[in-house]
Formats: C-alpha cells, sequence, structure tokens
C-alpha cells in the first residue's frame, strides 16, 4: 500500500486536521507521502515533513494552487494518482471540494468523511445526519477519501520526511481565485478545541453572543453556533456546528439556547461531556446532555463565567 | 441561457429513520419522503436566474424512483419549467448519477447547473464536484452568493475558514449551500400549473451508462445512543460536577 495525503494548510502552517488523516493512513499501513500544494507553502511543507511516519513530503508551489482550487488541484492530484493504493484527505470545506472532483477524474470510487478504518478496503461513515453508521468496501484499485478528524487522534509530529519539489504545473484556467473573508479569531479552532461553547436563536442578537466568548475566553474554548443562529445572521458561517457545518467532538460542549435538532445534533454528539443551558426543560438537548441547566440563559451564563 | 437544477428524492430531513432489522439498510417503509433541502435551495437559485432575465429556460432533472415525479412536480411548482426523470429501481451512487447527468447535458446544452451541496440522507456532498470532472468545467461548490457575469460567475463560497470568493468560467457546475436563498413556498395555483407542465419519464437503460455498484454496503448500524444525564439546580453545582466529576475544566 502506498497513500498519499493532501495536506490542509494555509501556506504558513499546517492545520491540525492532516494530523488526524495521518493516524487514519497509519491505519491502514505502507508508505505514507503528504503532498503541498500551495502558493509560498514552504513552511507548510517543512510542517508536513515533521510528521512521524511520513516518507516524503511532495511540494507544488505556484500561484495556480493559491486558494488551492478544486479544478487544478485535482489535475495536479490526478498526475500523481497511479503511484498511490489510497488518496486521502482531511474532511474539510476544501478536502470535500477537490477529492469527490479527482475521484471522478479517476473513475474510481470516493468514500466521503470516514469515520474508521476497518480494512485497507473497507471503512465505516456516517449517514441520515449521523442516525445511521454504513460499513463500505470497494474493490478499485485506487481509493478516495475524506477522514473526519474528531474520529482519529493526532499522529506525533517527530519526523524529518525528505521534501521533494514538483514541477508541474496544472493551470487549467478554469476558474481564479478572487478573494477570502477570514474569520479572525485568537480563539483556538472550533474544530480541534478541547472545549466548544455554542450560541442559539435563543442568543437572540450577535452582541449577546460576548457573553458566551468571556465564558470561552475564561476556559479557553472555541465559540460555535447553530444554524439558526447563522441564518439569523448573529455569526458568520464558519462558527455552523451540525450536519452540514463543522463536525466537533470537544472534551466539553457547552450548548446554550439550541434546542437540539437532530442536524444540530450530528454535529456535536460525539463531545465527551456535554452540558446545556435552555429555559425549555422539555428542550430535546437535555436528551443528549451529562448536565442540564433549566435556565433563562442571560442569568446563568454570566453566573457561570463568575464561578470560573 | 438554459439552467439544469438537480432533484433528489430523500427521507423528509426532520423525520428520525431506522435501521433495518437485518442491518442491512436504512428502512424508508412508510417514512415521509421530501425534496432535498439543499435541492429546494438550487430550484429557487435557478428561478431566480430566470425571473431577472439571465436564464432562459429552466430544467428539472432528478434521477431515482418512479415516486420522484413528487419532487420533480415541487420543483415545477416553484418554476421550473420543465422535468426529466430518469427512472431507476433502487439507489445509485454518485458517480454513476453523475455519468447520467453528463448525457442529459450532451442533449440539452445547459449553460449552468445547479445542484445541492449534499443530500441528507447519504450526507455524501459528491455529485456536483464529480459532475464538474466529467465534464472538464469549473465548480463552485458550497455556494452562498452567486453572480453571473457575462461569461463568467463570482461566486462566494462558505469554507472552514469564513468566506471565499472565486471566479469561474462557464459553462459550470454550482453546488448551494444553506445561505444561498431562502426557497419560496410554492402557491396553490402555481401547484395546479406546475401539474400541466411537461415531465419526461426515461428508462434509465437508454442511457448506455454502466449501473454496477462499485461499493458494497457490508453492514448499517444504529449508533450508540447517548444517554441524558442529570439536571442540575445551580450553576455552582455545574461547575463542581464539571470540575471533580468529568475533571473537564
Ligand atoms: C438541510 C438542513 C441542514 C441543517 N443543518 C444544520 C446544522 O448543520 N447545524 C444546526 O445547528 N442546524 C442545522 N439545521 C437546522 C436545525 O434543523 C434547527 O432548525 C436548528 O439547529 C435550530 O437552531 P436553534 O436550536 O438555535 O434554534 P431553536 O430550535 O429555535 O431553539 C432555540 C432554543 O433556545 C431556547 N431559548 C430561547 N431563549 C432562551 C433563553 N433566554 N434562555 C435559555 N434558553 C433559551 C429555546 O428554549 C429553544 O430551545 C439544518 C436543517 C436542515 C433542514
Amino acid at each position: 500500500m502506498t497513500i498519499l495525503i493532501i495536506a490542509e494548510h494555509d501556506n504558513k502552517s499546517l492545520k491540525e486536521i492532516t494530523l488526524n488523516t495521518m493516524t487514519a493512513a497509519t491505519q491502514i499501513g505502507g508508505d505514507i507521502d503528504v503532498l503541498v500544494a500551495g502558493e509560498n507553502c514552504g513552511s507548510a511543507a517543512d510542517a508536513a515533513a515533521a510528521i512521524t511516519g511520513v516518507r516524503r513530503v511532495l511540494v507544488a508551489d505556484h500561484a495556480c494552487y493559491n486558494g488551492q482550487l478544486a479544478e487544478n488541484m485535482a489535475a495536479l492530484i490526478e498526475t500523481l494518482a497511479s503511484d498511490y493504493s489510497h488518496i486521502m484527505a482531511p474532511t474539510t470545506t476544501s478536502g470535500k471540494n477537490i477529492l469527490p472532483r479527482l475521484a471522478a477524474t479517476l473513475d474510481t470510487s470516493y468514500f466521503s468523511d470516514i469515520i474508521s478504518v476497518e480494512s485497507a478496503d473497507t471503512f465505516k461513515r456516517t449517514i441520515y445526519a449521523g442516525n445511521a453508521i454504513e460499513t463500505v468496501q470497494t474493490a478499485d484499485s485506487i481509493k478516495v477519501m475524506t477522514v473526519r478528524g474528531t474520529a482519529f487522534d493526532l499522529s506525533e509530529t517527530n519526523g524529518s520526511a525528505t521534501i521533494e519539489a514538483l514541477s508541474t504545473v496544472t493551470d487549467l484556467g478554469l476558474s481564479s481565485f478572487v478573494n477570502e473573508e477570514l474569520a479572525e479569531s485568537e480563539r483556538p479552532e472550533l474544530t480541534s478545541a478541547n472545549i466548544v461553547i455554542s450560541g442559539g436563536r435563543g442568543m437572540q442578537n450577535g452582541e449577546n453572543f460576548s457573553i458566551l466568548e468571556k465564558v470561552a475566553d475564561k476556559l479557553g474554548a472555541a465559540v460555535g453556533a447553530s444554524r439558526a443562529a447563522v441564518d439569523a445572521g448573529f455569526v458568520p458561517n464558519d462558527m455552523q456546528v451540525g450536519q452540514t457545518g463543522k463536525i466537533v467532538a470537544p472534551d466539553l460542549y457547552i450548548a446554550v439556547g439550541i434546542s437540539g435538532a437532530i442536524q444540530h445534533l450530528a454535529g456535536m454528539k460525539d463531545s465527551k461531556v456535554i452540558v446545556a443551558i435552555n429555559k425549555d426543560p422539555d428542550a430535546p438537548i437535555f436528551s443528549v446532555a451529562d448536565y442540564g441547566l433549566v435556565a433563562d440563559l442571560f442569568d446563568a451564563v454570566p453566573e457561570l463565567e463568575q464561578a470560573l | 441561457m438554459k439552467i439544469l437544477v438537480m432533484v433528489k428524492r430523500v427521507s423528509d430531513p426532520n423525520v428520525m429513520i431506522r435501521v433495518s432489522a437485518d442491518n442491512s439498510s436504512v428502512d424508508l417503509n412508510n417514512v415521509k419522503m421530501a425534496i432535498n433541502p439543499f435541492c429546494e435551495i438550487a430550484v429557487e437559485e435557478a428561478v431566480r436566474l430566470k425571473e431577472a432575465g439571465i436564464a432562459s429556460e429552466v430544467v428539472a432533472l432528478s434521477i431515482g424512483t418512479s415516486q420522484s415525479q413528487e419532487q420533480l412536480r415541487t420543483a415545477l411548482a416553484m418554476g421550473a419549467d420543465r422535468g426529466i426523470l430518469i427512472e431507476s429501481e433502487g439507489p445509485l451512487e454518485s458517480l454513476t448519477v453523475a455519468k447520467l447527468t453528463q448525457k442529459v447535458i450532451a442533449e440539452e446544452q445547459p449553460g449552468l447547473v445547479i445542484l445541492g451541496k449534499q443530500s441528507t440522507d447519504t450526507d455524501n456532498s459528491q455529485t456536483g464536484q464529480m459532475l464538474a470532472s466529467l465534464m472538464g468545467w469549473a465548480q463552485g461548490t458550497f455556494a452562498s452568493k452567486l453572480e453571473i457575469d457575462g461569461e463568467s460567475i463570482n461566486l462566494t463560497r462558505e469554507v472552514d475558514s469564513g468566506l471565499q470568493t472565486v471566479r469561474l468560467s462557464m459553462p459550470a457546475v454550482v453546488t448551494c449551500d444553506l445561505r444561498l436563498n431562502e426557497p419560496r413556498f410554492a402557491s396553490l395555483p402555481n401547484i395546479m400549473k406546475a401539474k400541466r407542465k411537461p415531465l419526461d419519464i426515461k428508462p434509465i437503460a437508454d442511457f448506455g451508462v454502466d449501473l454496477t455498484p462499485r461499493i458494497k454496503t457490508l453492514m448499517v448500524e444504529t449508533p450508540n445512543e447517548r444517554q441524558g444525564g442529570e439536571v442540575l439546580s445551580s450553576v455552582a453545582e455545574l461547575v463542581e460536577k464539571l470540575k471533580t466529576e468529568k475533571g473537564v475544566i
């Protein structure tokens, strides 16, 4: 087996979820290479070379990979694909954009968001908003998949793989990067934070999220949201937790003013400890919460902040 | 410009599904079915582009069982001009759906194909990307804003780090995220009118696409259920439990 991992990075640094993907690759076994494609992505490549167990880091550094657009990225990976039995990327908006395109180019099977490696050709993944888990297998010679970060531990980073520059330039000219509005935050990333505190429609507006942020700052937590809070414009889309947003599984998840719809639960029910603060004692969120507080959040959250 | 918009029949997203007793599949007997919510957003966007005079015709395509006609009628009631159903017996893999759609594109020659970013049953998020690949077209996934500007599209995408704007050459494939628009409710007169709009039903065998599954489902199981815990009486008690019982803060 020879595996290629597509690194998740922002040119400067490697995203932690690449290390979870490495663990999934290690469970399949064999030689593991990492592809870092971007523009001025040397430091991300250096970080990838430090992942324990990586054989080679392949670097494609060119303006046409700026923003890692799917068309050029899939074309680049296609030129490498015949050397590999598995091509894997973290389940992120980037991985989900690129790898299905690649799989169709290679006319091969693709598995979205695997949560376990059963063997080199068999994997588990969730369907129906996490209400069922399917075990799936393919005989295709190249297996393409994205990997759910929260389902695999982080790999170590004390390695020193060789770094090889690729001279391939696959600029199809179909799409171009215009700009990016990045969410600026000093807090940990939602998908890798140990503690997440999320607000829902019960927060009433965006300003009120400041009471969650104060708790987050005391706990070193990330702040998330329900779809209703994002749709209402309280907070940006990158904070949405759920079936169609981000999947999180922190040690502690605090749901504030969130009812607990199945689509929200799909994104957080694998958290170790769940706390729900809601004024409605019948809210479904209580049925998955380890600890519940039936309270007005505008009393309970500031009180919580004081108590920490 | 013609727009092709894709529509999938799925179980109602608010219904809790059950795994079949033999662990081979999800039991959809007597489950309420609906149009995939992301497909509804796709139809809405296509219809708006027609209303804005950018599109000349909106063709809705569904690939599924005969009952998928219901979801196509919903699309027609929302404002699509005509429907095509490629009738299949059972579920199909995304790559197969993309290959069948490629055949429809060859015939219909749309300038834009709009799909949902995922369907709420398989949660795959693949078909649009695969279709774009087969066509050799640009793809704009997870769209929250779409502006057509001559021969290209300015598209804003919901990405993990925020929003990304890209420029796509046309023809292109776009997949919709939740914030692209708010789908309309079809009015009763439009529902009546939709019954008379053309809906072409084509047997899947006519397309010459290999339907052999590439992926075998070995098992479908129910995840471990989480148990509800205790309702506490005060914030102080909560903090105490998180510190001493769970050690998470
Ligand atoms: C296709 C599709 C995809 C979806 N994807 C997602 C997703 O990824 N993530 C997601 O979250 N949702 C998703 N949803 C939406 C989901 O179905 C729910 O509508 C949403 O999660 C509800 O958000 P909420 O709990 O914040 O709002 P509500 O359901 O309105 O709940 C608000 C809660 O706040 C409580 N509350 C109000 N005021 C106070 C107060 N002062 N103090 C304490 N409690 C208070 C109320 O009792 C209530 O329980 C999706 C839906 C669809 C159809």
